[in-house]
């Protein structure tokens, strides 16, 4: 049955032509291949995200008087919503983390090298826009918890000099934290960003598709020399089907975190009340947190909160431009971007440990 | 390669794949869309927010009497007065939160902790009571007493 | 008879300009105020002949532009002592201890002329304190007993409203065992004086100084102020019945009242003590140090069994709140949502509660009642906490499940791999 209807559409939209690159598509297999997983379980997060973003749109009410309320009912009341809201929340955390795993693993095989560039850049343009969604979907609960930690982030974005205060006041609809607030978050959640994401991935996987799986250099110089060394595996329906099992525990982890460790409601905001000591942001921002933290208030003459932030952004700019750091030479320049993958990768680790610890 | 192999072990070995991708294909789509689809159906108790609720039916209302009902987090209190109108208070008392309560005798609120009294208004007239007690919006909906609380200014 | 006299005479130009112009000088620097000669000695005298500017700028009669002279008469234009403070010009000197009050109540019981300052001050206060202890024994002869500046102070006497008053009611008993906590001046009175420290160990000070919660008792609230007396055994529940009225009225209905009225016991506090009264327990009702039946009763008659009858139902009645947060909590910690039941809790905490306060009836069936009605609602919630640990169990059933279909899944997905491989 399932071939009749294939039938059917490619007489109307010659399929073969459109499906012909995929079928020719591979998969490089080394003892490396494993993390090539990553970039599709955080697509399939990402789905995820989606389609549990939906269902919870259709009973969530935005709204500093309803928001907390409508998260509530739909823990409590709705069938299964306790379910679709602790899927969304988990699945947002792990799509974050296996996002910076994929980044991480695409540095460690270096495969940012040329042609792949822009792969890299709508890559990192895609994390920040992820840790974006996490930002603003945090808040969205309205709880004490959540109020105070957009507080405190928005107040670290107005840091930056000259368009600091401006940036601040445009994610938060207004100087303070309030439900102009809430409501500009949720059309950043639901429309922006979803907007903006999935342009980019688009772009990410289009250019994946088009330039082929990259192949660690020194497998690649090996291989280049002898073709017939070349192990690889066809994406369909071989690499498909790893791919499917890899979904499937994905969807196992996800499920068994949503109902042995559903996401609690907390306390409904009460903007009036003084924060509560020891505020932290979500742990995917706690390493730039800590940063800030451990920057003393005066370094020079120059506030140490804004020095903080600047260097910050800095970092985020050259990393957005690293594969253009390379050199056409990769022997030279192998040593010290690995050399800095390792440190960003300790630094992000040890600062986020240390932030969660510290109290 | 096929030469060695009976049709026989083949069959199982093709069932033992049919068996189970097909029957985890279905099991595990079940098992996802089953949530899904429960999810999709409204339930029954239609919250109205935490800004309104349903205090109580006109019938149940005698003149003179409050009734307290739930209200988000905390209690209300509800009266209708003998012309007829209605009012709805906070019922947490502003000394030590204790709930309180209509008196008809009297036609004010009373707190039984500690003898606190307040008018139909909402303001400490008497007793330890430190502050007024918040009014909110009450209307008509049908036959349902709707209480909401007042709009921000 | 000691009156007031405002007296602001005009300037006179007898000096040299040029000391007039000092003087002016000197005056527009001392706040703007007319020449005040006795302030500007007296604020460098020693001891407690000092008055300073600073001091008496805070005093409340001071703004309402009264000045030493209102009260001890001479003329405070002048710098020479023999003209300031002479008998001509009705200086007073110190005021006796014994012509206080009436001097305070020249100006405070007069309500035409208050009236001018504060229409809504009260003007009786000088009739209140010839009715009190104070005032009578003060008739009498007695000068150690308090007259208004003991209590009021003097010099920078404050509102009572403002928080730095000795009379603000978070300040009055530390002001009131000035002298009450003093056993040597006290001793010839022959009262106790343990009242400040037995007050400080009481819910109402933990109340009023720990909590801020002003409404709370202090010496006053009980005892008057200006007309201050003990309210007399026969009438202490009424006092106490201003705030807590239900227990006075199950009270006044119960056999105890009588019986306390009988043989001219205190009401209230023979069990509640009046002083340092503190949070009640239910170990009030036991047999223990705390206990207060026992007391009077003997064990074994129908009072002691009321008494266990009460105790019984009030700690079953806790013990399932405390068993229905338990199992909230256990829910909770579960990850379910049972925010509606630990609301009800409130409602089984009034309960008891209410329970509590029915203990002032002495009748076990009426506590009884009361403890049904909470028993009701703990079990309830207790149920719901339940109930949801069952739902937790329900929900890690359909997770197995899952997981179960999805293991299913990758093994099939794992043998058609193979297959396609081999």
């Amino acid at each position: 049955m399932i071939s009749a209807l294939i039938h059917w559409l490619d007489e109307r939209l010659n399929l073969e032509g459109i499906l012909a690159p995929f079928k020719h598509k591979t998969v490089p297999t080394h003892r490396l291949s494993y993390w090539y997983f990553f970039g599709g379980i955080t697509l399939f997060l990402f789905i995820i995200q989606v389609l549990t973003g939906i269902l919870l749109l259709l009973y969530y009410r935005p709204g500093a008087n309803e928001a907390f309320e409508s998260v509530q009912y739909i823990v409590t009341r709705v069938q299964f919503g306790w379910l679709i809201r602790s899927v969304h929340a988990w699945s947002a955390n792990l799509m974050i983390f296996t996002a910076f795993v994929h980044m991480f693993s695409v540095l460690f095989l270096k495969a940012y090298r040329k042609p792949r560039e822009l792969t890299w850049v709508t890559g990192v343009i895609l994390l920040v826009l992820v840790m974006g969604f996490g930002f603003s979907g945090y808040l969205l609960p309205w709880n004490t918890l959540a109020f105070f930690a957009t507080k405190v982030g928005t107040e670290i974005a107005g840091q930056v000099p000259i368009i600091g205060k401006p940036m601040m006041i445009f994610l938060r609809g207004g100087e303070e934290v309030t439900g102009a607030t809430l409501s500009r978050f949720f059309g950043f959640h639901v429309a922006v960003l979803p907007g903006l994401v999935t342009v980019l991935i688009a772009i990410h996987l289009f250019l994946v598709q088009r330039q082929g799986i990259s192949v660690p250099p020194k497998l690649d110089v090996q291989w280049t020399a002898n073709p017939s060394a070349r192990r690889e595996m066809k994406f369909f329906p071989n690499f498909m089907l790893r791919e499917m099992m890899a979904w499937y525990v994905a969807m196992g982890v996800l499920g068994a975190l949503a109902a042995i460790f559903p996401w609690n409601l907390g306390v409904k905001a009460d903007p009036f009340v003084s924060a509560p000591a020891g505020i932290k942001p979500e742990w995917y921002f706690l390493f730039m947190f800590q940063t800030l933290k451990v920057i003393p208030s005066k370094v020079w003459f120059v506030d140490g909160e804004v020095l903080g932030v600047l260097g910050c952004s800095l970092a985020g700019l050259l990393w957005l431009l690293l594969p253009f750091f390379e050199s056409d030479h990769p022997a030279r320049t192998k040593g010290w971007i690995t050399g800095l993958a390792i440190f960003a990768l300790a630094y992000v680790i040890g600062m986020s440990v240390y932030g969660y610890l510290a109290n | 390669m096929c030469a060695d192999h009976t049709p026989q072990p083949m069959t199982s070995r093709r069932r033992a794949i049919e068996v189970f991708l097909g029957g985890g294909l279905l099991a595990s789509l079940a098992s996802f869309l089953y949530p899904v689809l429960r999810f999709l159906v409204p339930p029954a108790v239609i919250d109205l927010g935490g800004d309104e609720v349903v205090a109580a039916k006109v019938a149940e209302m005698k003149p003179n009497t409050g009734k307290i009902f739930r209200f988000g987090s905390r209690p209300g209190l509800l009266i209708l007065n003998n012309d007829g109108t209605y009012r709805a208070l906070s019922a947490t008392c502003t000394h030590l939160g204790c709930t309180v309560q209509y008196r008809p005798d009297l036609r004010e609120i009373w707190c039984a902790c500690h003898n606190g009294i307040y008018d139909l208004n909402g303001r400490n007239v008497s007793g330890p009571p430190p502050r007024p007690l918040t009014v909110f919006d009450v209307h008509l909906r049908g036959d349902e007493i709707v209480v909401n609380r007042k709009r921000e200014a | 008879m000691a009156t007031l006299q405002i007296k602001r005479r005009p300037f006179v130009p007898a000096r040299p300009v040029w000391l007039a112009g000092l003087i002016l000088l000197g005056a527009s620097l001392s706040y703007g105020q007319a020449v005040n000669s006795c302030l500007d000695c007296h604020s460098a005298q020693p001891g407690r002949l000092e008055v300073t500017p600073e001091k008496f700028s805070q005093d409340i009669h001071a703004q309402k532009g009264l000045t030493c002279t209102s009260c001890h008469g001479g003329d405070s234009s002048s710098y020479d002592p023999d003209q300031a403070m002479s008998r001509k010009a009705g200086w007073k000197g110190k005021i006796d201890r014994k012509q206080i009050p009436q001097l305070c109540g020249s100006c405070h019981s007069n309500p035409a002329f208050i009236r001018q300052y504060n229409p809504s001050l009260r003007t009786d206060q000088l009739d209140q304190y010839h009715t009190s202890v104070h005032g009578k024994r003060l008739a009498g002869g007695d000068t150690k007993v308090a007259v208004c500046t003991d209590c009021h102070s003097v010099h920078d006497l404050r509102p009572p409203s403002d928080p730095r008053s000795t009379v603000n009611p978070v300040n009055v008993a530390k002001t009131c065992s000035r002298c009450h906590s003093d056993a040597a001046y006290m001793k010839q009175y022959g009262i106790p004086t343990d009242q400040f420290a037995n007050y400080n160990t009481s819910v109402h000070h933990d109340a009023m100084v720990v909590r801020g919660d002003l409404s709370a008792p202090t010496c006053t609230t009980c005892h008057g102020n200006h007309g201050a007396a003990p309210p007399g055994v026969d009438k202490v529940q009424n006092v106490c019945s201003t705030c807590h009225a239900f227990q006075a009225q199950m009270y006044q209905k119960s056999t105890h009242s009588k019986a306390f009225e009988d043989r001219s016991l205190p009401g209230c506090v023979v069990c509640h003590s009046n002083h340092g009264i503190h949070m009640p327990s239910d170990a009030m009702l036991g047999t223990g140090p705390s206990g207060v039946c026992m007391r009077c009763h003997a064990p074994g008659d129908h009072c002691d069994r009321a008494r266990v009858d009460i105790l019984n139902n009030l700690t079953r009645l806790d013990a399932s709140i405390k068993d229905a947060d338990q199992s909230l909590r256990l829910a909770e910690s579960a990850g379910m949502e049972v925010s509606e039941a630990r609301l009800s809790q409130d409602q089984a905490k009034d309960a008891l509660t209410k329970a509590r306060v029915t203990i002032h009836s002495f009748q076990a069936a009426l506590v009884n009642q009361d403890v049904e009605t909470g028993l009701k609602i703990a079990n309830a919630n207790l149920k719901a906490g339940q109930d949801a640990m069952v739902e937790r169990n329900h929900r890690r059933i359909g997770l197995g499940i899952c997981l179960i279909a999805i293991a299913m899944m990758l093994v099939g997905l794992w043998l058609y791999i193979k297959k396609l491989e081999s």
